[in-house]
């Protein structure tokens, strides 16, 4: 097995990377980068816990292979939050219970958050289909939408 | 573990000499969202994955003389893109009811027509829209009519040194008026349980002079329903018309949909006879304003 050495921007910051080829974008975010916000679920792109955002989409890091990455821009949930303030995704999901068990939750927030950046205030049927690949086992979906409504009132203000 | 070799070409040529290179111990790569999951289920992969990724000059939508969606155009691509919507209406609705959005992000055409499923969500709507194969090996191109390219389930005419590259559509069905049905238990990240793809054009006096009529998951491969395409010509779309071009659909002249863990042949008919009709009716609706969806 090759290790592979590849650079990219990650939540702002240039970094290299250095990890096998056959590992996904979701390993190296987690076993490297020690940033466990992107969880895997399924592992098989079904459910959306690992989603993060490259270069401006949202993608399932699960299946997206690390040699890709080379030259990307990736955000992942723990790049939304300032030094002292949460985002405001962050925000509104803590205020509108958009959290129960918590483990969607990163990949909820990257879905919106990728929403959000092309559609200033989207309407509800936009934001269901925008985490329809987004898979809530506590099954919380209304909460999770009013939170993804409040954060794009805040955010337009 | 599943271990393979990672090769990033950034050229076509580069692409040709590593599969000429490692043979059938390679496999292309471009979107990966079904490959990467084969690969974890298998527990096993090829030696070498040859990533198309780098072919950015594969990932374009345009229209000159014919429309062209390169191989490497993602379903996100398709499915926003305002010309496929406004003029190739059936690919937009496909494209667009694929799995999500993070998968369409990065799952392309190419790979949708090249994996063979039985239920590729664009082949439909590729097919009713008469769409051509453009392959690229080292020997040169060659062009194959979509309904020529599958052979069966995951299997098409594709030479193992070839590369899908270009989806052409006829610059005429941009005058079609089309549509597709996705039949599913739920909206997303769901396979379709029967697909259903309706394309046709109206003469000045109304008639219908041509149509396209494509199934999935209706057989073995997508098939286009010719008998009941036959049976539309020079008639007047009303409402017995549609009807009885959907009992021809789905009648064994034209499908053989088999009984499936996902749902039984019986039911797939009975959605074919129903959905034909309506998604001509459809697309009858939008051919009369000009092939626009609005």
């Amino acid at each position: 097995m090759n290790t592979i050495s590849v650079s990219f921007m990650l939540n702002g910051e240039p970094v290299v990377a250095e990890a096998p080829e056959t590992w996904t974008l979701l390993k190296v975010l987690r076993e490297y980068f020690e940033l466990t916000g992107a969880k895997e679920g399924c592992g098989v792109g079904e459910c959306g816990a690992c989603t993060v955002i490259v270069d401006g989409e949202a993608v399932n890091a699960c299946l997206y292979p690390f040699p890709e990455v080379e030259g990307k821009t990736v955000l992942t949930v723990e790049g939304l939050a300032g030094r002292e303030s949460l985002h405001p995704l962050q925000t509104a999901f803590l205020e509108h219970n958009g959290v129960q068990c918590g483990f969607c939750t990163s990949g909820m927030i990257m879905s919106a958050k990728a929403l959000l950046d092309k559609v200033k205030k989207p309407s509800e049927e936009e934001i269901r289909k925008a985490i329809a690949g987004n898979i809530c086992r506590c099954t919380g979906y209304v909460q999770i939408v009013e939170s993804i409504k409040a954060a794009a009132e805040a955010l337009d203000d | 573990m599943i271990d393979y070799e990672y090769k990033k070409p950034k050229s076509l040529d580069e692409v040709f000499t590593l599969m000429k290179a490692y043979g059938s111990a390679s496999r292309v790569i471009a979107g990966g969202t079904d490959l990467m999951v084969t690969m974890r289920r298998a527990r096993k992969s090829p030696g070498v994955l040859i990533s198309l990724r780098g072919l950015e000059d594969l990932k374009y939508i345009r229209k000159d003389d014919a429309y062209h969606v390169g191989a490497l155009a993602t379903h996100r691509m398709l499915e926003c893109s305002s010309l496929v919507r406004d003029e190739l209406t059936a690919l937009q609705e496909g494209a667009a009811k694929v799995g999500s959005v993070q998968i369409r992000n990065v799952a392309t055409v190419g790979g949708n027509i090249c994996n063979a499923a039985p239920s590729a969500d664009t082949a439909g709507p590729l097919l009713a829209l008469d769409a051509i194969v453009v392959l690229r090996g080292p020997e040169g191109e060659r062009h194959i009519p979509l309904a020529e390219f599958f052979k069966g389930p995951g299997k098409t005419v594709r030479q193992r040194d070839e590369v899908l590259i270009e989806l052409e559509i006829p610059l005429e069905m941009g005058g079609y008026g089309s549509s597709y049905w996705k039949h599913s238990r739920r909206e997303a990240m769901n396979l379709p349980l029967v697909g259903i793809a309706a394309a046709l054009h109206l003469t000045a006096e109304g008639l219908i002079d041509d149509a396209r009529i494509a199934l999935t998951v209706a057989a073995p491969t997508p098939v286009r329903a010719l008998k009941a395409e036959e049976f539309l010509k020079g008639k007047t779309p009303e409402r017995d018309v549609l009807v009885e071009a959907g009992k021809i659909a789905s009648s064994p002249e034209c499908c053989s949909p088999r009984d499936s863990l996902r749902c039984d042949a019986w039911y797939r008919e009975e959605i074919i006879r129903v959905y034909v009709a309506r998604m001509l009716a459809l697309a009858v609706e939008r051919a009369g304003n000009g092939g626009s969806s609005t």
